[in-house]
């Protein structure tokens, strides 16, 4: 895979159609985009982002969440929290938003061939390592085992639920999810994510985590993972912060001597461990 | 009633007794049974008396809390491997929430008043259950404040 940038001048956007929409939860939905100009090359890597621009409201960082080896059309899973993406849950099919990128550093599955992967995430967390999850189960046999740690806020709150449970049916990859809280009617897990590190199987020393959602979840995730013995270069983030030109231009999205838009926003945990627990970073 | 030579290995083999001397397993299996419970099976109720602790061997437990007007909201599942019901250790020794059966639960639980006897004639013993209890309540307690940050939770939600 190699980084290719679908317009020459990064701060302009290209034309995108939206092909279909998804409806994933009440306020979560997914895109599926397609160019205006017949493009149908758009390669990225996974865990990378795109600036999706509305129109007259404003541009937002959305993970890309599709199949890394699908090139021909770009998807995106976004949750409706702010002014721009409220405006973006009310498009139809057929709507045109501007797109730029793809940017910022991916998760790096190639380097973690030969080891056990487990990846922890929570909530919409989840649509940026689904790339990352397509590319290890198209080469699963270079990869030991697949360990997916889930949580939700509650059953109604799970995202990618069929694919999940599609994924849970496979005999190479192990699936738990749990919720915060829940209803009889529920009879899977209940309990905060990190509490599912302790019950998978996998071979610490020879581990690589992925670990994506709210910073306090990620928090607790690494506590749980080094108390099973990874340690901290074995395991990747994906930080948030507020990005606007997602170039390392602006230097909105400052986080210590890194600009989350460009050294990242994967990063491996070792290296931002100092500044992770800093409140004022 | 089983044998006490099966419970001795039922606690040895549980995560909770790792490392824990031999003759104090023992003792505390002096004060231990065998329990199954089929799937939906009420296994104790919030305000009852907290007359056992329970160390899971098989299956799941859920653990709920009752709110008037309402189903009961579970709060946590408890699996093979792990204990349940500390309030056989604090006074005024009553359960503070429901434990259910989800599917067909084996268990070993532990006469909390048998224990709690022993614990006081021998203080060895009050100290290595306490200081295996102390981290499963403070694991606990601090995946409850996570809970409650409700980190999942969109701000329409939360408002």
């Amino acid at each position: 895979m190699s980084i290719q940038a679908i317009n020459t001048d990064p701060m302009l956007p290209d034309l995108f159609q939206i092909e279909h929409i998804r409806r994933e939860l009440s306020d979560t939905f997914t895109l599926t985009l397609a160019a205006q100009d017949g493009k149908t090359d758009f390669q990225f890597q996974p865990g990378q982002f795109n600036m999706l621009y509305q129109f007259g409201v404003g541009e937002v960082p959305i993970s890309i969440s599709g199949d890394p080896a699908r090139s021909d059309r770009l998807i995106h899973t976004i949750r409706d929290v702010g002014s721009v993406t409220s405006a973006m849950a009310k498009l139809a099919k057929g709507d045109v938003i501007g797109l730029r990128g793809p940017y910022g550093k991916p998760w790096p599955v190639e380097d973690m061939e030969g080891q056990d992967i487990v990846i922890i995430t929570g909530g919409i967390g989840l649509a940026p390592l689904r790339p990352a999850i397509y590319h290890i189960l198209a080469n699963r046999k270079k990869y030991g085992k697949v360990v997916l740690l889930y949580g939700a806020r509650t059953p109604g709150d799970i995202l990618y639920r069929k694919e999940l449970e599609k994924w849970r049916g496979r005999f190479d990859m192990c699936v738990e999810v749990t919720v915060d809280n829940a209803g009889r009617e529920w009879s899977g897990n209940v309990g905060v994510v990190p509490n599912l590190v302790s019950r998978a199987r996998f071979d610490p020393l020879h581990t690589s985590a992925m670990v994506c959602g709210p910073e306090i979840m990620m928090h607790y995730a690494i506590k749980a993972l080094n108390s099973a013995d990874v340690a901290n270069d074995q395991i990747y983030v994906s930080m948030e912060r507020n990005m606007k030109c997602a170039v390392g231009f602006c230097g909105h999205c400052q986080y210590g001597h890194n600009f989350v838009c460009k050294d990242g926003p994967v990063f491996r945990f070792d290296r931002i461990s100092k500044i992770f627990s800093v409140r004022e970073v | 009633m089983v044998k006490i030579s099966n419970l001795d290995k039922s606690l040895s083999e549980h995560p909770f007794f790792e490392d824990m001397d031999a003759e104090i397993q023992k003792i505390i299996a002096g004060c231990a049974r065998n329990e199954r419970y089929e799937a939906d099976a009420i296994i104790h109720h919030e305000g009852d008396k907290a007359d056992r602790f329970y160390l899971v061997r098989g299956g799941v437990v859920s653990i709920e809390l009752h709110v008037p007007g309402h189903e009961p909201v579970v709060m946590d599942s408890v699996h093979e491997g792990e204990v349940f019901g500390w309030s056989w250790i604090i006074p005024p020794y009553r359960n503070t929430y429901d434990a259910r059966a989800v599917k067909l639960t084996r268990l070993v639980s532990l006469d909390a008043k048998c224990l709690r006897k022993k614990m006081k004639k021998n203080h060895e013993l009050g100290y290595e259950l306490l200081k295996r209890f102390i981290p499963v309540m403070a694991h606990r307690l601090s995946a409850s404040r996570l809970q409650i940050l409700d980190v999942f939770g969109s701000p329409k939600q939360k408002s």
